[in-house]
Order: C-alpha cells, then sequence, then structure tokens
C-alpha cells in the first residue's frame, strides 16, 4: 500500500504538488493530466527520486525520506524515453546492472537474465547493441531492467508516448501482464481504460479520483 | 567497443581480458623492440590465423583497418620519400598488425568483462582515494552514449537544416547541449532509481 499524507512539492518558489493525500491500494492505478499538470513529479515521488517539501511518502510503511534504499527495492521506475534509461552499451550488460547493485551472484543474474528475455522474446539479444534496438525494444528493454529487480511495485512515466502503434500495443500488453502492482502516468487514454482507478491531476491538485469510466471522460471534458 | 563484439565460444572469447591485453601489449612492445620485416610479416600471418581461430570472418577482418587506408597510405609516401620502399612496407605493416591485433582483443571481449577487468586493476589506487565503480560506470555511459549523442546531433543538424541554418554552429550547438543536459539528469535519476550507490 502506498500512502501519501499532505504532500506539498515545491522547486524554488514554484509549487508543483499541493497538499495531496491519497492511498493506493489497487493494482492497475493511472495517473492523467495536462503537460505541466505535476503528474511526473508525482510519479517521481513514488520510489523517492524526488522527496515532498512537506507530507509524507510511505511504500509499504517505509518513508521514501528515510528508507530511499528499501523503497527503489520495492518501486521499480521506468521512464518516458528509454534511451535515457539503458545504460549499459549491450542488452545483457544493462539488465545486470541494476541486480549488480542488488548485489545478486552472477548465476542468479545470468538465470534472470535468460528468463526475462525469454519472456519479451528477446532471446537471442544478449549482446545485441541497446542504441540499435528498436522503439518497442527498447522500452521492453527497460521494463525488463526493472523487473529483474523484483519490485513490488512499478511506476512508469509515459511508457508508450513515443512509440507508435504497435509497439506500443506490445508495451501495453507486458503491463497488463505484470503480476505487481503498476502505476502508470500516461497520455494514452485507451491503456488506462481497464485499470481500477484513475486519478487525474490538474495544476498540481487532484481533480478527480475515480474508475476509469467515469474520471476518464471527466479529464476529456476538462481538456476541451 | 560500441557494437564490435563478435559473440563466440572460440578460445580467444573464453580468455579472460586481463590475460589478453596483457598478451597485446606484450606483442606490440615485441614487435617496436626487434625491427624486422620477417618478425612482422610472421606477426601478421599469424594475427590472421587468431582471427580465423575466432570465427571472424576475413570481411570484418579488413571492416578494422578500412578506415585507416588512407592513414597507411599517407605514412607508407612519406617513408618511401624518406628512407625507401623496405621501411615503408614495415612501418605499414606494423601498424596494421597492431590495430588488427588490438581490435581482435575487443572483437572477442565483452565490454562489460573489459570494464570489469578494468575495475579490478583500478581497486589496487584505492588506498590513493580512486572509486573504481564510478570510474567504470562512467566508461560504461560513454560507451553506451556516444551513439546516443551521434543520434541527437544527427536530428538537431536535419531539423536546422530544414530552417535553412545547417552552417551555423550555434544553431547546432545550443539544442545538442541542451538535450544532452536534460538527457544527463535523467540518466542520472535513472541510475538513483535502479538502486545504484557509490
Amino acid at each position: 500500500m502506498i500512502e501519501i499524507e499532505t504532500v506539498r512539492l515545491a522547486y524554488g518558489d514554484r509549487t508543483v504538488l499541493h497538499d495531496i493525500s491519497l492511498t493506493l491500494r489497487e493494482r492497475r492505478i493511472g495517473i492523467i493530466g495536462a503537460n505541466g499538470s505535476g503528474k511526473s513529479s508525482f510519479a517521481r515521488l513514488l520510489n523517492g527520486l524526488v522527496l515532498p517539501s512537506s507530507g509524507t511518502v510511505k511504500i509499504d510503511g517505509l518513508d521514501t525520506r528515510t528508507k530511499g534504499k528499501d523503497v527503489r527495492r520495492k518501486v521499480g521506475f521506468v521512464f518516458q524515453n528509454p534511451d535515457n534509461q539503458i545504460v549499459f552499451p549491450t542488452v545483457a550488460e544493462d539488465l545486470a546492472f541494476g541486480m549488480k547493485n542488488l548485489r545478486l551472484p552472477k548465476a542468479e543474474i545470468t538465470r534472470k537474465t535468460d528468463a526475462i528475455l525469454a519472456r519479451y522474446d528477446m532471446a537471442d539479444m544478449h549482446d545485441h547493441p541497446a542504441h540499435l534496438l528498436s522503439g518497442g525494444q527498447k522500452q521492453l528493454l527497460a521494463i525488463s531492467g526493472v523487473l529483474v529487480m523484483d519490485p513490488a511495485y512499478v511506476v512508469l512515466d509515459e511508457p508508450t508516448t513515443l512509440l507508435d502503434l504497435r509497439n506500443a500495443r506490445r508495451v501495453a500488453a507486458a503491463l497488463d501482464a505484470l503480476d505487481q502492482t503498476v502505476i502508470c502516468v500516461s497520455h494514452d487514454l485507451d491503456l488506462l481504460r481497464d485499470y481500477d482507478r484513475v486519478i487525474v491531476i490538474d495544476e498540481g491538485r487532484v481533480v478527480a479520483d475515480d474508475t476509469p469510466a467515469k474520471a476518464i471522460p471527466f479529464y476529456v471534458d476538462r481538456m476541451t | 567497443m560500441l557494437d564490435l563484439y563478435t559473440p563466440g565460444t572460440s578460445p580467444l572469447h573464453r580468455m579472460r581480458p586481463g590475460p589478453k591485453l596483457f598478451t597485446l601489449m606484450g606483442g606490440a612492445t615485441l614487435l617496436f623492440l626487434y625491427e624486422s620485416l620477417a618478425l612482422t610479416i610472421a606477426a601478421l600471418a599469424l594475427t590472421f590465423l587468431l582471427y580465423r581461430l575466432a570465427g571472424i570472418p576475413p570481411r570484418k577482418m579488413l571492416a578494422q583497418i578500412r578506415p585507416l587506408l588512407w592513414i597507411f597510405a599517407l605514412f607508407f609516401a612519406l617513408q618511401y620519400w624518406l628512407s625507401g620502399p623496405m621501411l615503408a612496407a614495415y612501418v605499414v605493416l606494423r601498424l596494421a598488425t597492431l590495430v588488427l591485433l588490438a581490435s581482435l582483443v575487443t572483437l572477442t571481449t565483452r565490454s562489460s568483462d573489459m570494464i570489469d577487468a578494468m575495475t579490478r586493476a583500478l581497486s589496487l589506487l584505492k588506498p590513493l582515494g580512486v572509486n573504481p565503480g564510478k570510474i567504470s560506470l562512467a566508461i560504461s555511459l560513454a560507451l553506451r552514449f556516444i551513439p546516443v549523442l551521434a543520434q541527437i546531433t544527427a536530428e538537431v543538424r536535419e531539423a536546422q537544416k530544414a530552417r535553412g541554418l545547417e552552417r551555423s554552429v550555434i544553431a547546432v550547438a545550443m539544442p545538442v547541449a541542451i538535450r544532452t543536459l536534460k538527457m544527463a539528469d535523467d540518466i542520472s535519476d535513472s541510475i538513483d532509481a535502479r538502486g545504484y550507490r557509490s
């Protein structure tokens, strides 16, 4: 469970999130909002990439302010642009990075690498240069790099924005199949239609928090 | 090292990077110590055999020296003019042998294995305050992001070309610098998010 209590987030004089309080228990949660609404900052609060200016964020009771390392083990984060997330030259090396940080034994790193690449039809791509992957493959590699660390929660910041329709559907299918709790920031409203809960953020405030059937039309009305 | 590694199971692939690098250094030293055309030709022949042993096709082997052919031609012409044909042939063959041997190390060694070897070697400098983990991550990031930066530069150049500004250094350099700095922020966040602690 993720508990967000009266969180305010400011960068200098600019407040980007105002007194947000939420409890997140559902398995599939979507976050939507206009550009600059604060939704990406909200997502970054969830694994301690940014800390609240006031208030607290707790992941299964762990405060992001004091238990940052433990929180990052629990909450994986997938960025919008996989090119900025893949930090090693080849596929297998990049997958190994997070696991080495967890100090997993080499045999386990190899086993998990093989398993995740087989899962996403990339079994023969261990030594493939990351910069030569397709957009969809890069995003799947970025997601894989998070999944091999066995997080309980996966937070994604607009994971399909840079992808064509086919690759966006491939990534959406991969997200659907995850056992983990998924919190997905997205402009792709179709991606969130089957989610359990959708939160609409506007100008740093939660303006709707409901089922997709109610929250998405509310957002569309507000934007048009 | 960007995308040169050629997967394989040959003895050269299985050899650890440290001994491979030391052998390369030893071979290069020998070639410079004994200035002999016969030895250089023998070393070149041995290099061809090693490529064959590693299962690397001749086309890929030639690709390693193709970008340097104009330098070889320049050296040959200069040495021919200064010292005659024998020394010119010797200098160029020696250089080609060294480049091919160094490329063979790269072609048969994963960048991660090479970086691990460097990290182990650098750990000797820990008492002097050197952090081998940070250095190896920096090398990995450089290898990973050279092609990404090239792609960003190509995109920006194309965009500026559409506006008729392809000859303006500032019009290309500024957006590239801004995108690179923004990317650096995201990469730093990404490394944090994946549990890296130096």
